[in-house]
């Protein structure tokens, strides 16, 4: 049996990886993808935890998976709000690059 | 057997979110991110989540990556291979690697728990979700319908024309509703 601790340094990995993306990235579209694995990495973390410590404590029965199943709902709607952003950005500026787009900027 | 496979979802995983902050091609990228977003679903099948599983591949596998390789291809542009990573990456890798290991040595740290991993039934998981959890998810549906209609408005075409060229578009009145 894999133990707890092994998909809770996967989750963390996975969120630093994405955090490095976000981070480095200067197009609009990949920042969003590295969002998208740091969204994931939470999950990975919460459907462990249900797995693993259903009943313990204040676990309540695999409530994990139901707050996975929200962030994955959440995560859609940001996708599709975040592109559709980057389009009208893309058709008012003419680029995708977040260093260019400073209008908001003092 | 359970740890080889483990393994195995561990690289498709690592290695699939490797790619996609590595690459410079954006539809690399994207296929990229399909195989990460595949190996988490592996991981939910291990910790015995068929019903994620699922919904994950149909979600994110089915939309999130079409989604995508669409906005990809409405926002073809020549600058794609020419945006390449910020000055300040090296800063970037540091602070994540720092932040990988600090949480990595906070579950490390953390109480062993020697519980076994446990399947719940579809039917409990189903009666949770519309009963204990009722409001979360009709304002998650709330959400996903404002978030439909808040693309549709902002993505919705204005003024037919070519885009116009960067920082040009300062001074450019805006066609507003």
């Amino acid at each position: 049996m894999v133990p707890l601790l092994y998909f809770q340094l996967l989750g963390a990995a996975l969120f630093g990886i994405g955090f490095y993306g976000v981070l480095a990235r200067r197009s609009a579209v990949l920042i969003v993808l590295s969002i998208e694995l740091m969204l994931n990495a939470v999950n990975i973390n919460l459907i462990a935890a249900a797995a693993y410590m259903n009943g313990a404590g204040r676990f309540v029965a695999f409530d994990g998976q139901i707050i996975a199943i929200f962030v994955i709902t959440v995560a859609a709607a940001e996708v599709g709000l975040a592109f559709a952003i980057i389009l009208r950005m893309y058709r008012n500026r003419g680029t995708v690059n977040v260093d260019e787009i400073n209008l908001l900027k003092w | 057997m359970q740890l080889a496979l483990f393994v195995i979802v561990a690289i498709f995983t690592l290695g699939g979110a490797l790619g996609v902050v590595a690459t410079r091609n954006v539809v690399h990228a994207a296929l990229f991110l399909l195989l990460s977003l595949l190996g988490v679903a592996g991981a939910y099948l291990l910790l015995l989540a068929e019903f994620l599983a699922l919904v994950q591949i149909l979600i994110y596998g089915g939309a999130v990556t079409i989604v995508v390789l669409f906005a990809v291809m409405l926002t073809r542009s020549s600058e794609y291979p020419k945006i390449t990573d910020n000055p300040q990456w090296p800063l970037g890798l540091l602070t994540a690697t720092v932040l990988s290991v600090v949480l990595g040595a906070a579950f490390w740290l953390a109480p062993e728990t020697a519980m076994q991993p446990q399947a719940p039934a579809f039917t409990d998981l189903g009666q949770s979700l519309f009963t204990k959890w009722a409001l979360p998810f009709e304002i998650a549906s709330l959400v996903l319908l404002v978030a439909l209609i808040g693309a549709i408005i902002i993505a919705r075409q204005q003024n037919v024309g070519p885009p116009i060229g960067p920082a040009a578009g300062v001074s450019q009145p805006e066609g507003e509703d």
